[in-house]
């Protein structure tokens, strides 16, 4: 973690553990991570590394309070306040995704009927910016990452899944928050989408963003993250469970 | 979501039938602008729940406070009948899963909207009708249909109605019990849309009963499973969705039909 000690951490984790409670199968219990530990500081991008099922998708949405966990902490920093999620109720944690913290999911979650201009500029209105430059800001990230304007009008749920991808990205960089977390931000893009996405991550991460991603696409890692944390450091021991 | 302090705090509530209890134990706090669902399969006890919230059902034990617009908290227990009455008129509203049991079927559309206000004293014809036309609007119903009684409407445009005459006189608080569950799918995606929006510019507190997690997920910032009368998990609802912890909990999600 060397380099990284001038800046503040946004985010620290520390002595996380997460199972998994599998009731429908007698109750087995899934030991995924053990003493997790890590930080990811302002202006840096971490990657998450190790194989599928190590256990990446579940830091990310630790992190963002949508998973549970067995004990440890998950400290962010808001603007001038601290919360730790792993302790958060659920209205600290909405206040979280408000003010500290965004999440571009693998996937977009279609709301039915709302355009794909309004999901992206959705953030923004929540947080109370005016209309008009929310559409702006809306309309200047969906033209940047390719989505025809003949498309704006129409929800999102007929478009291609590289176009959702697209929208879905434009909705979590709509936002300037201190953390963002990106779980395989171009897993369905062409070459000159990448290179977009690539832009979007260093503008953030020159303005300050502490980005923590999971990227299968290496020149994507590589072109955007300082380091690589490698989950399976923190895998359950097999046989921990019981 | 900022206020500080809880529009409905609930502690330790039931209620019994005869020697039955059908819900028990239940404690939780409401704060405007949030949209709060109740889970759970028919018999779980989310109605009769929704119900003694309400004061539809008697409060068999426990305690509900409710924080009354002027700021004073009441314990709900403890206000006259004509308080209750006074709270329906002016700051709740319920919304009922078959329309025809919270409008008036032959009664205009414009008279279905326009009542609630007169009976809060308004009284001038054109400024009620103007009201009316434009909560037609607002949830999209066309406004030339304003003469018409609901019983010539279809189901999703006579729920859309009923949300309208709830929502007229700016309530804070509106139960809602399987809203949806009458309608064709494509006819609730719009009224669900309806709901959220409208509830978040009106920073409206909505307590919403449904054994549909799809509803949950769409519209509701927090959840409540109940089993047996009792809740059995309760957590911001992304949460209780996607690692649900109790054994009843993962039951439901797992019966979820994937599209």
């Amino acid at each position: 973690m060397t380099g990284a000690s001038e800046t503040r951490a946004i985010l620290a984790v520390s002595g996380v553990d997460k199972t998994f409670t599998m009731h429908l199968q007698g109750g087995q219990r899934l030991p995924v991570l053990r003493e997790l530990a890590f930080e990811v500081h302002e202006g840096e991008c971490v990657a998450l590394g190790g194989a599928s099922g190590a256990g990446k998708s579940s830091i990310l949405k630790m992190v963002y309070g949508n998973y549970a966990v067995d004990r440890g902490s998950i400290v962010l920093q808001a603007r001038g306040s601290v919360i730790d999620i792993a302790a958060a109720g659920p209205r600290q944690v909405l206040a979280a995704r408000r003010d500290a913290v965004g999440y571009v999911s693998q996937f977009l979650r279609c709301v039915p009927r709302v355009a794909a201009l309004q999901i992206v500029a959705e953030p923004l209105l929540q947080r109370g910016v005016r209309a008009a430059e929310a559409r702006d800001r809306a309309a200047e990230l969906l033209a940047r990452l390719a989505i025809p304007e003949r498309l704006w009008a129409l929800p999102p749920a007929t478009f291609s899944g590289g176009e959702q991808q697209r929208v879905n990205i434009a909705r979590g960089f709509v936002t300037e928050l201190p953390l963002l977390l990106l779980d395989e931000p171009t897993a369905s893009l062409d070459v000159r989408n990448r290179e977009v996405v690539i832009e979007l991550i260093r503008e953030k991460l020159a303005r300050g963003t502490a980005i923590l991603g999971i990227f299968h696409d290496a020149e994507v890692r590589d072109a955007v993250a300082r380091r690589v944390v490698s989950v399976e450091m923190f895998a359950a021991p097999a046989g921990a469970a019981a | 979501m900022n206020d500080a302090q809880p529009l409905l705090e609930v502690r330790s509530a039931g209620h019994r039938y005869g020697n039955r209890y059908g819900c028990r134990d239940v404690d939780l706090d409401l704060w405007p602008g949030e949209v709060l669902a109740v889970v759970g399969e028919s018999g779980s006890g989310k109605t009769t729940l929704l119900g003694t919230l309400s004061q539809r059902l008697s409060l068999t034990e426990g305690s509900v406070r409710y924080r009354l617009a002027d700021g004073t908290v009441a314990d709900l227990a403890e206000l006259s009948e004509a308080a209750v009455r006074r709270l329906w008129r002016t700051e709740w509203g319920f919304v009922h899963q078959n329309p025809a049991d919270g409008l008036r079927m032959h009664v205009s559309a414009g008279g279905n909207v326009g009542e609630p206000l007169m009976a809060t004293g308004w009284r001038h014809y054109g400024r009620v009708r103007a009201a009316a036309a434009d909560w037609l609007q607002r949830v999209e119903i066309p406004v030339d249909r304003i003469d018409d009684p609901p019983v010539t409407f279809s189901g999703g445009m006579r729920q859309r109605l009923q949300i309208a005459r709830n929502l007229v006189v700016s309530p804070r608080l509106v139960f809602m019990d399987e809203p949806t569950s009458g309608l064709d799918v494509s006819v609730q995606a719009r009224l669900l849309d309806l709901i959220r929006s409208l509830a978040a510019e009106l920073s409206l507190a909505v307590i919403i009963v449904t054994h549909d997690l799809a509803v949950a997920r769409l519209i509701s910032h927090r959840t409540l499973v109940m089993k047996d009368g009792r809740v059995i998990e309760s957590g911001l609802t992304d949460r209780v969705l996607d690692d649900p912890q109790a054994a009843y909990t993962q039951l439901l999600v797992s019966s979820i039909l994937q599209g």
